[in-house]
């Protein structure tokens, strides 16, 4: 950065496209406060001339958003906790452990990475229907932890740095495997932990097609699908549906402030994905 | 526990939810692909008849056309957005360098509903603020020709930032030598990016392209609640298709086609990609 010119022009090119990206989230803010009819004059106006709440209240009348919020935390977290018990035992397993079986399972491991979640859609939702598990919360996030075959595939890379004299000091003291398991696998690989979770727990809060196939009763919603059924009913009713995304990533994105370096950790850990 | 038995143990829960909720359902899934099913009870069966008429099926080509037309829309337009980001943020010296990064990144922790809802004000005719920009008043998702770019411009905002990150984490493990070497040749900045940037980025791009390719090929929450798969069937996607035939017709045998169909496409596509860029991930 010793040339002032290149300097410059970064600087420019970075201002600029930042303003391009946070645009429309600006955007939805300042038109979450408009009343109605502001929204509707033309041209539009950047910052609402006259600032209200309207819109909140109204969204509180028509959707349980506070319901979906804990919903969505609740089908988030468990999807979050089981995928980080699978993972970690599936790894510990493959890391420290040689057993009958090993290569091949693990080739399975690796390949179940490869299936589209898509393909299954049809049949998963007819085999629910078979457990009477649709319209359940179990219904939603096990079939769904089926395709955690690369939480697995990660543990285990994380878990081959763990020195094997620790297990066998554990082992010595007459500690049981999943005592090992719980005392050393798991202090030992609690940063790695952090970022699959982030990673589970995006995906979980965020996946909208196998919930909305899954679930009936709108009690029972997460924050996406209650706001896509309020658009199919409101589809004209911008300021709302403004507050109600507004509302709806409020609760991720300060999650990703307070977790900014697990966050950016948990996504890039994806490129060994797929 | 005998330690003999411990890693099986480990292994159960994985393996369990695993053959239940994909290898059984991959195999029924077959299976339904060879019925006309029509509700729950109503099986009969119709061997290849479905695959013909998917063959035949003008939509399904529609349907296909416009997730080929985003998934090229992608890699041509996205790519290079998010690898011009990544660039742009390289210099480790840069102020606020982690500020931009946020900034960037935060589309990626939206749910497609919601970036679809924030697109469908943003993109209004008359009320809108691109057509506020622009000074015009076209009708982005109401004309045929052009829900699909608009598609596409909105996809750009949402995973740029995401492959941004790949793109920078490849870039920061580029040695510096490398480009000190090049400065001795008389490399200029152009020249060191296409001879020393791009060749040590290739397993990044490798990566980064199949794992968007096979995004694409599935985008559904997007154009489903922004066009509803229109104007008429303009912007109907693939798992839309399969979405409409399985859940809204409850036609269970032909959506289970679809789904083979579109994990056949996944498959060559990728095949393709690893071997055209002959590379894949190591370990």
């Amino acid at each position: 950065m010793r040339n002032p010119v290149r300097t410059t022009i970064t600087y420019v090119l970075l201002i600029l496209l930042t303003v391009l990206v946070l645009t429309p989230l600006f955007w939805v803010v300042s038109a979450s406060f408009k009343p109605s009819g502001e929204i509707f004059t033309y041209p539009p106006t950047f910052l609402p001339q006259d600032p209200t709440l309207e819109n909140f209240t109204r969204l509180f009348q028509e959707m349980p958003i506070i319901q979906y919020v804990v919903n969505s935390t609740f089908l988030a977290t468990s999807h979050t906790l089981l995928l980080l018990a699978i993972a970690t035992m599936g790894g510990f397993a493959f890391a420290k452990y040689s057993f009958r079986g090993r290569g091949v399972l693990f080739a399975i491991v690796l390949a179940s990475m490869m299936i589209p979640f898509h393909l299954v859609l049809v049949p998963l939702f007819t085999l629910l229907y078979q457990f009477g598990w649709l319209d359940t919360y179990q219904g939603v996030i096990l079939p769904y932890l089926a395709s955690s075959g690369f939480g697995v595939f990660l543990m285990r890379q994380f878990i081959l740095g763990v020195p094997s004299d620790l297990l066998d000091a554990a082992r010595i003291d007459g500690t049981s495997e999943f005592g090992i398991y719980w005392r050393v696998i798991i202090p030992a690989v609690k940063p790695a932990m952090g970022a699959l979770s982030i990673f589970g727990f995006l995906g979980a809060w965020n996946e909208f097609l196998w919930p909305m196939i899954v679930l009936r009763d709108a009690a029972k919603y997460t924050l996406p699908l209650g706001l896509a059924s309020l658009v199919g009913v409101y589809r004209q009713e911008y300021g709302m549906l403004m507050a109600g995304t507004l509302l709806s990533i409020l609760p991720i994105m300060a999650l990703f402030l307070a977790m900014q370096r697990e966050f950016v950790q948990g996504i890039t850990l994806g490129a060994v994905k797929e | 526990m005998k330690p003999r038995y411990a890693p099986y143990f480990f292994l159960a829960p994985f393996f369990a939810l695993f053959g239940v909720f994909m290898v059984y359902p991959l195999f029924d899934s077959i299976r339904l692909s060879t019925y006309s099913v029509r509700g729950m009870r109503n099986q009969t069966f119709v061997g290849l008849e479905n695959i013909e008429r998917l063959i035949a099926d003008p939509l399904f080509w529609t349907a296909l056309w416009n997730t080929a037309y985003f998934a090229a829309g992608s890699l041509l337009l996205q790519l290079p957005v998010a690898l011009a980001l990544a660039l742009l943020l390289s210099n480790a010296r840069l102020k606020g360098r982690n500020l931009f990064r946020l900034s960037f990144f935060s589309p990626v922790l939206i749910s497609g509903v919601f970036i679809a809802v924030i697109f469908y004000l943003l993109y209004d005719r008359r009320y809108g603020l691109v057509n506020r920009v622009l000074g015009s008043e076209i009708p982005w998702l109401q004309d045929p020709d052009l829900v699909m770019p608009a598609l596409v411009l909105a996809g750009v905002w949402r995973w740029a930032g995401f492959n941004m990150v790949y793109f920078l984490a490849g870039l920061q493990s580029i040695r510096q030598e490398l480009y000190e070497a090049a400065a001795v040749d008389g490399a200029g900045p152009w020249q060191s990016f296409v001879h020393v940037t791009i060749p040590a980025l290739k397993p990044v791009i490798a990566f980064v392209v199949i794992t968007s390719m096979i995004g694409s090929f599935q985008l559904f929450d997007l154009p489903y609640v922004l066009t509803e798969g229109g104007p008429g069937n303009a912007s109907m996607t693939m798992v839309m298709y399969l979405y409409k035939h399985g859940f809204e017709f409850i036609n269970l045998g032909y959506a289970a086609t679809i789904g083979w169909a579109l994990a056949v496409i996944i498959g060559v596509i990728s095949i393709i990609q690893v071997r055209l860029f002959g590379v894949f991930r190591e370990n």
